[in-house]
């Protein structure tokens, strides 16, 4: 619609009156634009190749197929890809995304408490209570985040034992510098029809909950649902995993002479990055809790408490609903900046996406080119899910007529 | 029907007010108050006494002998050394050894005047902004900081000019280069910031276009992610001769870093800004720079100052992540200091000081943002 | 003391005072109101008015005296105060209602989860209500899309729906536009001439002198003189009370 309005008006437009017309000169303004844009980029992209001939650094993605040739510190992805030495730097690619993922994973499960726990503190009528909240605040938020992840690391270090004086907790799990030993779970035959279980109890529960608030509807009466649930979730669960056995075995870490043998090992560098992430990152979900709590309206509170609603059912039908559509959509962009953050692992050699591929795999092969595309493209991918979610979560809970 | 005669006005019953009214509603209230308070001072006390008998308490001052501003304090017979400075408490003649190190990098010691003058520079920006907060001409004071402040700053620390001797950038570290990238991140990434926010409020949908991907890309990836294609890709941008200094590349992916931040921020304030003004603009004949320059940002730019200050403390805090890629900020000195073989181990002792003087600059600086806010709050109530 | 005829006393307040800190903002107030009557309570602001309706369902604790409502004490018990709330409702200044509901679930949500309703129950009784303040047609929007004056109204349905003997009005009509006053005073004269027991803190006089059974004038945190409507505006008595009507009256009409 637009092209058309500026042809048919250009036509009869004069050479003066074109230069002065607004759709005109915004037009050519953004010809201009794009082409200094495009301009720029040849000139970069040229000199990018030239340079690349000159010093002989290879391009395209064949070095992914290569032999990595280093050792990566033993964890999770290791674990779940079988990485050697001997497996492809895609390989590496891959252990990396994994144990990026499983920091964001633990991570998020963790700051999340915390930063609930902490919030909730920080308004709580007790003044010791809400001091110290507000104290851990101010503490964590006004050091960087780089540093905690150094300090952390460097107390577990000094603090954790020497392997044959390990902490131990019921000689179940173990702790000392090399890491934190749990027992390593042991699937057996049955454990599948444990796990369908559990998800039909969650189905169950669903189902439970439906059939009570119908019943709540037409008749009036209100039946808690928590013990229900709980024995749907949990007990169901439980009931198969006796009748068929067992079928969990834990390897348990043994100590042995010099170090501890089996079990599943968490190395100290996992555990001080995640620990000082959630304790950051905690310290942002505090305070937006705090916010959407402090949003909801005192006259809220009042009316509900006129109205005849106890303490819970006001939380629960009137201050809640109200205070999350004000915490959780900073929530969600605070996951986005620990799922961000975590790439400071390299900091400490926690082998994540950057310090593994991005950094040793960097090093070696030395297409920074592909190798950061590659990576980057990752963390725009997280982000780009993480920004729809948001939408989503922000459509669903719009106050309509906001 | 009825009239009343004068109620007097009298005092609240005794247990009504007070300390033990404070202590009773705010402690132990309730039995779960109660508890409550017990396990905060259980906290408290399995947290505080360990930390400062480290940190103080047993903690080594053997600094020997101390020349402080022209007094000779004694604190000791000799200095510590690292055999004798124990292994269960702080031992801080380390860094007393290493303090300017860690303030001034490897900055050579008989310039160090420099780096004084530009950090009563900065201290002094502060002052006058207090200061001129009522004077007419305040933004034209404000103004000009802004533009001699680096000039002179940059002049100072790195020398040339033919006025002072050249320092190179690989001799600045510790703090002095902390505030360095900190300072050149904000005043460069922040007109840049401004650019981008216009360009994605833009109408011409090029303009837009291009601003939107250029901020959602930055504030997609890592700064790490950045800071890595700046310290290794950039170079291979430019023509092969051109010789890249490594500072000046970190300045770099950092500057674009924060812009995006800062163009969010400022888009911020320009939404906040009722369309009226736009039109009331449009309506005596402003073309767009005018418009903008005279009437939009300077509103746009005056309710976000809370907001960009606060983006400011984050670069500050971001700052440490040139370590990753061999700068040696103050950060990077702990670890730097305490590889010495004389004081090998001192790491803890390290990070507690660096932590001590992060904490209490960026503390400040919250503390200053707050009040912006507060005063930018009550002004735009009026 | 009032000591006419106690039986028929719905609220009984007798020597009340209340401090804020060290502020003494009620004192002595000694107050009884009888079942279906209309109280009209004036003052200048910080007078105490709102205060004093406010300690009558317990929203503000009380250092001294006592006050009974329906016949059960207030004190801090929490079943007390339940069953207290469900007898007494209350009309807010900033109407208060909940944005995240629709106006029917605004309505519903006492009478299903403190009274133990059926959702149909409790709807049908919303819709009347809704049709009695006259906005039925909004019942499916958000408080956020309707006017200050249809907040008001529904604020008002929602306070009928949990049927209760006592309606405490706290200055219903400020926060509104002039031209939405009437709309909402219009639905308070008829609750009114309905027979339920009111307690209206307003500046609106022209209310008061139609269909207040007396008028009660505070000042200073204390009843200064309380009067039936013809009185209280012809031959006002105390000198403040002769202030505040000089002062109001110009502006009124």
């Amino acid at each position: 619609m637009k092209q058309q309005n500026i042809l048919s008006q250009v036509k009869s437009l004069t050479f003066r009156e074109m230069l002065y017309n607004n759709e005109v000169r915004a037009f050519f303004f953004q010809v201009a634009t794009f082409l200094l844009i495009a301009g720029l980029f040849y000139t970069i992209i040229g000199n990018l190749f030239d340079n690349i001939e000159a010093r002989g650094i290879h391009t395209g993605f064949s070095f992914l197929k290569n032999r990595a040739g280093f050792d990566i510190l033993p964890f999770l992805g290791n674990y779940i890809q079988d990485y050697t030495p001997e497996s492809s730097n895609l390989t590496v690619f891959y252990v990396g995304l994994i144990n990026t993922l499983i920091v964001a994973f633990i991570g998020i499960f963790v700051t999340t408490f915390l930063g609930l726990f902490i919030g909730i503190a920080r308004l709580s009528n007790n003044y010791l209570v809400a001091k110290l909240a507000g104290g851990y605040i101010e503490l964590f938020r006004n050091i960087p985040v780089l540093l905690q992840i150094f300090f952390w690391y460097n107390i577990f270090i000094n603090i954790f034992p020497h392997p044959k004086k390990s902490f131990s907790f019921f000689d179940m799990a173990f702790l000392n510098q090399r890491g934190l030993y749990l027992p390593k779970p042991i699937l057996e035959d049955g454990f599948l029809l444990v796990i369908i279980a559990f998800v039909v109890g969650i189905i169950l529960t669903i189902f439970m909950k439906r059939y009570f608030n119908k019943k709540h509807d037409e008749t009036g009466v209100y039946t808690r649902t928590l013990g229900y649930s709980t024995l749907l979730i949990l007990g169901l669960p439980a009931v198969f995993f006796l009748l068929l056995g067992s079928p969990l075995h834990f390897d348990f870490a043994v100590l042995g002479k010099f170090n501890l043998k089996g079990g599943m090992q968490i190395v100290p560098e996992f555990i001080a990055l995640t620990f000082a992430l959630s304790v950051y990152t905690a310290t942002y979900i505090a305070e937006a809790i705090r916010s959407g709590i402090e949003a909801v309206d005192k006259g809220q509170k009042e009316a509900a408490a006129a109205i005849g609603l106890t303490q819970t059912q006001s939380l629960k039908l009137i201050v809640l609903p109200q205070a999350l559509r004000v915490a959780i959509p900073p929530t969600i962009n605070q996951y986005l900046n620990l799922t961000k953050n975590s790439s400071l692992a390299t900091a400490i050699g926690y082998p994540e996406l950057m310090s593994s591929f991005g950094g040793t795999v960097l090093n070696q092969v030395g297409q920074a080119v592909e190798i950061l595309g590659m990576a980057m493209l990752v963390y725009l991918f997280i982000s780009l899910c993480i920004s729809l979610l948001l939408n989503f979560v922000n459509k669903k809970m719009a106050i309509p007529g906001r | 029907m009825a009239v009343n005669e004068l109620q007097s006005t009298r005092k609240p019953p005794i247990s009504q007010i007070g300390a033990i009214l404070w202590l009773r509603t705010n402690l132990i209230s309730s039995w779960t108050n109660g508890l409550l308070t017990f396990a905060s001072l259980y906290l408290l006390y399995i947290a505080i006494p360990p930390l400062l008998d480290w940190m103080v308490l047993s903690a080594n001052f053997n600094f020997g002998t101390v020349n402080i501003l022209g007094f000779e304090i004694k604190f000791s017979e000799v200095m510590a050394d690292n055999q004798n400075c124990g292994r269960d408490a702080a031992c801080w003649p380390y860094i007393y050894e290493k303090f300017y190190m860690y303030i001034y990098g490897f900055y050579p010691r008989e310039e160090s005047w420099r780096p004084d003058v530009v950090y009563g520079l900065t201290a002094l920006l502060f002052v006058i902004v207090r200061l001129v907060r009522n004077y007419k001409y305040k933004n034209r004071v404000i103004l000009s900081m802004i533009v001699t402040y680096p000039i002179v700053s940059y002049i100072l620390i790195a020398g040339g000019f033919g006025l002072l001797p050249v320092v190179e950038t690989h001799q600045w570290g510790g703090l002095l280069l902390s505030l360095i990238i900190a300072s050149v991140g904000i005043i460069v990434s922040f007109p840049i910031g401004v650019v981008l926010a216009l360009g994605r409020q833009s109408d011409l949908r090029v303009i837009k276009l291009f601003s939107t991907l250029f901020i959602e890309f930055i504030r997609g990836v890592p700064l790490i992610t950045i800071l890595f294609m700046a310290s290794f890709v950039l170079p291979l941008f430019l023509e092969s001769s051109t010789n890249f200094d490594k500072l000046l590349r970190a300045l770099i992916g950092i500057a674009l870093f924060q812009a995006a931040y800062f163009a969010e921020v400022v888009r911020g304030g320009l939404q906040a800004i009722p369309k009226g003004q736009y039109e009331a603009a449009d309506a005596i004949g402003l073309n767009y720079f005018q418009k903008n320059a005279l009437i939009i940002l300077p509103q746009a730019l005056k309710i976000s100052i809370p907001n960009i200050v606060g983006s400011s403390i984050s670069l500050f805090k971001d700052s440490t992540l040139v370590l990753i890629i061999g700068l040696m900020d103050m950060l990077a000195m702990v670890n730097m200091t305490s590889n010495d073989p004389y004081w090998l181990g001192r790491e803890t002792e390290g990070f507690v000081f660096v932590t001590m003087v992060f904490w209490v600059i960026l503390y400040s600086m919250s503390r200053y943002s707050r009040k912006l806010e507060i005063r930018f709050n009550t002004e735009n109530k009026n | 003391m009032e000591t006419e005829n106690n039986k028929s006393n719905i609220i009984e307040i007798s020597e009340l005072n209340k401090w804020y800190g060290d502020f003494h903002a009620l004192k002595n107030i000694n107050m009884s109101v009888k079942e279906g009557e209309i109280i009209v309570v004036c003052g200048p602001s910080g007078s105490g008015k709102s205060t004093l309706i406010r300690c009558v369902n317990f929203l503000e604790k009380f250092q001294e005296g006592n006050i009974v409502v329906a016949g059960i004490e207030l004190t801090d018990d929490a079943q007390k105060i339940r069953k207290i709330r469900s007898e007494v409702a209350m009309v807010f200044q900033h109407f208060n209602l909940f944005p995240h509901l629709t106006i029917v679930d605004n309505l519903t949500l006492a009478p299903i989860w403190v009274h133990n309703e059926t959702k149909e129950e409790a709807r049908e009784k919303a819709l009347k209500f809704l049709e009695r303040v006259d906005i039925r047609e909004q019942a499916e929007k958000y408080p956020n899309q309707l006017s200050g004056g249809q907040q008001q109204r529904v604020a008002i349905a929602r306070s009928l729906c949990t049927s209760p003997k006592i309606m405490l009005f706290d200055e219903p009509t400020s926060a509104l536009d002039p031209e939405m006053i009437s709309e909402v005073l219009d639905v308070m004269v008829e609750l009114a001439k309905e027979g339920i027991t009111m307690i209206c803190v307003t500046h609106e006089m022209g209310f008061a002198r139609k269909m207040a059974n007396r008028i009660i004038f505070m000042d200073e945190g204390q009843i200064v003189e309380e009067n039936d409507p013809v009185n209280f505006f012809k031959n006002p008595e105390s000198d403040r009370l002769q202030l505040f009507l000089s002062q109001i009256l110009t502006h009124d009409e």
